[in-house]
């Protein structure tokens, strides 16, 4: 019992429990964590993947700003059901340019990670002003108020220092890219500016609220067309035993 | 501070030792813990040493080790997927061979394909068409309970809808046609507009000015009628409604039918062939014709 009673010396030394309890605690999460940084396994390498255009990451501080990840997830379980409803289970990959990840850990709503596409920008518009109008069952709020924000000059500079901030963290972000942000921004709602899928492949550039301003509607739409629409899931098939 | 004594004045014989401190002469006996807490500690330190040799577990240099008994949750994806269609093998197969229109002459056959399109209906289309396919009236997606069709209603027609969608880029195939925004685009004058307007509605029966109306024949004849007709009975093969009846994609007031000569409608609808099975589109389409209105 030599053991144990040693082990009375930690119980009756608050310091010392301290210390010990955090070494553990730091051993446990270090073996979790850290693979995730080298495994070659943990990220796969897809085409398709780009950083956020600047019309997108206005979206996506909005869908943040709102609080949608409470009732919205943006992962689709490798399960039948799932991907049987929401397509393609979810690539650990197609987070790579989210900061924070929007995966969430609850779904009141469907799951969002492939809404891209799935439905028209028209009944986007029609239910964020009211959702029961397409959904009668739907308990979401209204979020009609985007149609009357209008986005300026101001809020692109702010997304511009977004984009600054994701090229530091390493998003793939060109100088050119940097220089035009201010343009794009504007272009995407514009159905005859200057082509933004040029530098984001696969972004939706058109009117998306229909009204001549540019609003928090637009970008919100802009963001949600492309969601889960960047990997081509006819050319790249993932490594089942991961 | 504390007695080191653990046999003070008031410990009985028999009694457990106290941990052997004491505070105002109230002490605290030393109990083992529960057996049974004790054996399920030690049960789960084995069980988990057994997870990690059936489970994957232990990071390596560049993947953790994969287990005895090889899981992987994508794998069993794959599996439940190949699995649920090995089930319905049979049946799938049988719908792909079966011409649409021919499905149903097979009645067991057909029963499976409308239970089978419910469901997907109910996950894929119901969003837009409503739960029970009524669409949303008045707010651009067609009912489907009726029988007016905007582009066919046979059952090939429908399951080429559902394939290739409507008036999208991701599909050649995609059903395609675009009505002038005869306002916007400044094809017809305000005053023209109003006379069209006003005889589209004469079409139905709607109430209308009859002056406008018969001012408008001649605007309606020349701009309208080569997709909607030259009664308004519209044209399933340009998807040009059909506009001498009751029903409205987007509403029949006056103030709708001019916004919609003015700038246009294009409601548009995504493909399902890289969402769906063959079979499923076929079981979709099998549900919807019998909803009511298929031909």
């Amino acid at each position: 019992m030599g053991l144990l009673d040693h082990h009375g010396k930690i119980e009756r030394h608050a310091t010392l429990l301290l210390v010990l309890s955090f070494l553990v605690v730091s051993i446990g999460g270090i073996v979790q964590i850290v693979p995730l940084f080298y495994l070659d396994n943990t990220i796969e390498k897809v085409e398709g993947m780009r950083p956020y255009s600047p019309l997108e990451i206005a979206g996506r501080e909005i869908y943040r700003r709102e609080g949608c990840y409470v009732c919205h997830s943006q992962m689709v379980r490798p399960m039948r059901d799932e991907v049987e409803r929401y397509g393609h289970y979810s690539l650990a990959a197609e987070s790579m340019y989210d900061h924070p990840f929007q995966w969430g850990s609850k779904r009141t709503g469907p799951d969002l990670a492939r809404v891209g596409g799935r439905y028209s920008d028209d009944w986007h518009v029609q239910h964020m002003i009211k959702p029961q109008s397409v959904v009668p069952e739907s308990i979401m709020p209204s979020y009609g108020f985007m149609m009357n924000r209008e986005l300026t000059r101001k809020d692109a500079e702010e997304v511009i220092d977004i984009m600054g901030i994701y090229r530091m963290l390493g998003h793939p972000y060109t100088d050119e890219m940097m220089d035009v942000a201010m343009t794009d921004f504007f272009a995407q709602v514009d159905p005859f500016g200057d082509p933004v899928a040029d530098r984001y492949p696969g972004a939706q550039q058109r009117n998306f609220d229909g009204q001549e301003a540019v609003t928090e509607m637009d970008a919100v739409i802009a963001y949600l067309q492309m969601l889960g629409t960047l990997v081509d899931f006819d050319t790249f098939v993932p490594d089942a035993s991961r | 501070m504390a007695d080191n004594s653990k046999t003070s004045a008031n410990h009985l014989k028999g009694d457990p030792n106290t941990t052997g401190h004491s505070w105002d002469g109230i002490e605290e006996f030393d109990n083992p813990m529960p057996r049974w807490w004790v054996w399920i500690f030690i049960l789960c330190v084995i069980w988990a040493v057994g997870y990690w040799v059936f489970f994957p577990a232990w990071p390596g240099m560049n993947k953790a080790t994969s287990g005895v008994l090889g899981y992987a949750s994508r794998a069993q994806v794959v599996e439940e997927i190949a699995a649920f269609e090995e089930r319905h093998d049979v049946l799938f197969a049988q719908i792909l061979e079966t011409e649409p229109s021919e499905l149903a002459n097979n009645e067991e056959l057909h029963r499976f394909a409308v239970n089978a399109g419910a469901s997907v209906f109910a996950a894929q289309c119901s969003q837009c068409h409503g739960a029970g396919g009524a669409g949303v009236q008045a707010g651009g997606f067609p009912n489907l309970l009726d029988d007016d069709w905007l582009w066919g209603g046979t059952k090939d027609d429908i399951v080429q809808t559902v394939t290739y969608g409507i008036r999208n880029e991701d599909y050649l195939d995609a059903r395609y046609s675009q009505m002038p925004a005869f306002g916007r685009d400044e094809l017809l004058s305000e005053e023209e507009i109003q006379q069209a307007t006003h005889f589209v509605l004469s079409l139905s029966g709607s109430d209308h000015d009859a002056q406008l109306a018969s001012a408008g024949a001649e605007v309606f004849d020349y701009n309208c009628s080569s997709c909607h007709g030259a009664g308004g009975e519209g044209d399933n093969f340009l998807g040009a409604p059909a506009l001498n009846d009751q029903i409205w994609l987007y509403g029949g007031s006056e103030e709708t039918v001019y916004q919609t000569i003015y700038n246009s409608r294009f409601g548009v609808m995504p493909g399902f062939t890289d969402r769906l099975r063959e079979a499923e589109i076929r079981a979709v389409a099998a549900y919807v014709h019998q909803l009511g209105g298929g031909e």
